[in-house]
């Protein structure tokens, strides 16, 4: 199956698509029957610990440069067990031409499967345009744990454009539709008091697990920027805006330590 | 579409009793937390939130307008609200303008969403079909919901800051073009929604809104109810 | 009282009828306003403690801080916590109970639905200045509290509160020696502003300090359960 083109054409930028597919082994694990991916996605199997299958990203290339169009696509059969991680933050940075890149994220996870999607930080550089987005399909029994970090500049430098767009949806149902838009030529007011009031970090946490059906989080305050909050459904969102990535990745890794201790007990 | 009716006036008048008066839109918080501090940090909060969650009332308002379904956009926005104190805030005011329009403009929609969603469905869906009953299109729900998303927190900061009412007028008129844009690409998204599904309309999110709904509702004292 | 009125806007009924959706008559609703400090949420626990063994009662607060009041309510436990509601006021209480009604109507619908039947819903409004005054879309009557400490020359100025509330309360007539406060001069004064619109002085410090009011509420409710529904 033709799961990477590339485009050479000049100034047209890079197309690539990576696609992952996990389904039961049929010994209690899972397999990966669809591993593939080329040019910026290289696709590695670390050691897989009992049921979830692990997959690593390797950032082989630059990307996404202005002008890349890449595509990333993991199906999560029933039943089965998967977590995806990169080895290193995704870095945005400018094309030769100035055309936005895209980033499309698409993920299924079937009746009782588990996605757990965990790749470090996006971060925007100076002069970057990238559109982002992720969108997740959950069956009605389907758990997902899934974290976004957005870093405005790589050390001491302005920020790119970045939008990105999060949709998870649940037996067919909207769960979760945000969009956030930063940067230069971003509509105005994102730096400001109601958006980011300066700060240069933000992210996402969301779990969903049908165990919340019955017994939903409490809303909680976890710092001064930080909330985890119910969804209108079966999961969760830990909202952080931090100064720095360091700081947003500890208060997400400590709502992700106390999500996951909540999910262990369903 | 683009017609103009003074009835647009009458649903966007700040003393419409809907309930908007005791809501600051996120503005007590910001100012206990210094994000607003004078006229200045109050254009810019606004813009934010104007074309954040502005943008996103003003596209459910007026795909509701447009004659969407209103259930489907209640889900919608359920999911465009991650912070539970807003869409209790945003269903509890959705019941308060149901209240008062079914008084100014009774319509059958208007009764039977309010039949389906007796605890309230999200303002700007309310917003939406009000608008419709009132003979208005979708470009003027969008035009109501954008200039509530600034008129709000401008009028709270009055009051919290005793900022100069000159000063915060003036920052509502500098934002005026930006809510003509915010209204247009509204009206444009709810549109297209008939074609593409809700998906087409937009998710704009402001994170520090969000997060600080969530502190403010756990207030033990404050003046506004967000 | 505007039951006694021509019904100039029926369609007021629809939304805030005298009916419950069951056919069954909703509480009386008597709205209390005055000066801050003049002893209304003082008022009120009185009432709720001399009215509770034979009505079902509730309580909607208007604070300018949202819940001061109705925390003091729930200190002194003059009724169970789950019959008294703060309704957030974004800083203008008298915009609530007067120009803006729908999130106080809101509460009390909530109060009603969530404890059953009710026979009485007192609506406190925070002290605000003398201007203020409930609307009639909210309550079926209102109480305009001032208290003699506050200047004997409050019923001789007037104002929308002192001249059109259906009971005037003269509150804390125990300090009028201190404060060389002319009680009969005050009467009078409220008498001209007022006409037949009746007048109760009141020292809740006494025993049964209250029954002035108490009484003109037992009227007032009598005369409610008496209109058909």
């Amino acid at each position: 199956m033709t799961v990477t083109e590339t485009a050479p054409t000049p100034g047209a930028g890079l197309r690539a698509a990576a696609r992952i597919v996990a389904a039961p082994d049929g010994r209690g694990g899972t397999a990966l029957p669809v591993l593939e991916g080329a040019g910026p996605f290289a696709l590695r199997r670390p050691r897989s610990y009992g049921h979830e299958a692990r997959v690593a990203l390797v950032g082989a290339m630059s990307a996404p440069l202005g002008g890349d169009r890449l595509a990333l696509t993991a199906d999560v059969g029933a039943g089965a067990a998967l977590c995806f991680t990169t080895t290193a933050a995704t870095i945005a940075l400018p094309g030769r031409t100035g055309a936005p890149a895209t980033y499309d994220t698409r993920l299924t996870v079937g009746d009782g499967g588990s996605l757990r999607w965990l790749p470090e930080p996006l971060i925007s550089a100076r002069g970057s345009d990238l559109r982002q987005s992720t969108r997740a399909d959950l069956a009605a029994t389907a758990c997902l744990v899934l974290r976004e970090e957005q870093v405005l500049g790589r050390a001491g430098e302005t920020t790119g454009r970045l939008t990105t767009r999060l949709t998870v949806r649940r037996a067919g149902r909207p769960l979760l539709d945000q969009e956030l838009a930063y940067g230069p030529g971003a509509p105005g007011g994102w730096d400001g008091g109601a958006v980011l009031g300066g700060h240069r970090a933000a992210g996402q946490l969301v779990v969903v697990h049908p165990g919340f059906e019955g017994s939903p989080v409490a809303p909680r305050v976890l710092g001064p920027l930080a909330a985890l909050a119910p969804l209108a459904g079966p999961g969760a969102v830990v909202s952080v805006v931090a100064p720095d990535a360091l700081a947003l990745r500890r208060l997400l890794d400590s709502a992700l330590s106390q999500l996951n201790a909540v999910i262990r007990a369903f | 579409m683009s017609t103009l009716s003074a009835a647009l006036l009458v649903l966007a008048d700040g003393r419409f009793p809907a309930g908007g008066h005791a809501h600051s839109g996120g503005a007590e918080a910001a100012v206990k937390a210094g994000r607003i501090t004078d006229g200045a940090s109050l254009e810019s909060f606004c813009r934010g939130r104007l074309h954040t969650a502005g943008l996103t009332a003003a596209g459910l308002a007026a795909a509701a307008a447009a004659g969407l379904d209103p259930l489907g956009l209640d889900a919608a926005a359920d999911a465009r609200t991650p912070s539970p104190a807003l869409r209790a805030a945003a269903r509890r005011l959705g019941r308060q303008l149901t209240r008062a329009a079914r008084a100014a403009w009774p319509s059958p929609d208007l009764d039977a969403l309010a039949a389906a969603r007796p605890r309230g469905a999200h303002q700007p869906v309310v917003l939406g079909l009000v608008a419709r009953a009132a003979g208005l299109g979708p470009l003027a729900a969008a035009y109501a919901a954008a200039y509530e998303a600034v008129s709000g927190p401008a009028t709270a900061v009055v009051r919290l800051l005793s900022l100069d009412p000159f000063e915060a007028t003036a920052v509502l008129a500098r934002l005026a073009p930006e809510m003509d844009d915010v209204a247009a690409r509204a009206a444009e998204a709810a549109l297209r929604a008939f074609d593409e599904g809700l998906d087409a309309l937009p998710a704009g999110s402001a994170p520090l809104l969000d997060i600080t709904a969530e502190q403010h509702a756990a207030w033990p004292v404050r003046l506004f109810a967000t | 009282m505007h039951l006694d009125h021509p019904d100039t806007y029926p369609h007021r009924h629809t939304y805030s009828a005298p009916t419950r959706p069951d056919g069954t008559r909703r509480a009386l609703r008597i709205g209390l306003g005055g000066p801050v400090g003049s002893g209304k949420t003082a008022t009120v626990a009185a009432l709720c403690r001399t009215l509770r063994d034979e009505l079902s009662i509730a309580v909607v607060t208007n604070d300018i801080y949202t819940r001061e009041d109705a925390e003091f309510l729930l200190r002194e436990a003059v009724l169970p916590p789950e019959r008294i509601t703060a309704v957030e006021t974004g800083a203008c209480p008298h915009t609530a109970i007067r120009d803006d009604i729908s999130a106080n109507l809101e509460a009390v619908e909530d109060l009603e639905e969530a404890t059953g039947p009710l026979d009485l819903v007192l609506v406190e409004s925070g002290g605000d200045n003398l201007t203020a005054t409930f609307s009639k879309g909210l309550v079926d009557a209102q109480i305009f509290v001032i208290d003699v400490a506050g200047g004997d020359d409050i019923p001789r100025k007037g104002g929308p509160g002192v001249t059109t509330a259906d009971l005037l309360v003269v509150n804390k007539t125990d300090l009028a020696p201190y404060v060389g406060v002319d009680l009969a001069g005050m009467a009078r004064d409220a008498k001209a502003q007022r006409g037949e619109l009746p007048v109760a002085f009141t020292s809740l410090a006494a025993e049964d300090g209250v029954a002035p009011v108490r009484d003109w509420v037992r009227e007032r409710l009598a005369a409610w359960t008496a209109t058909a529904p």
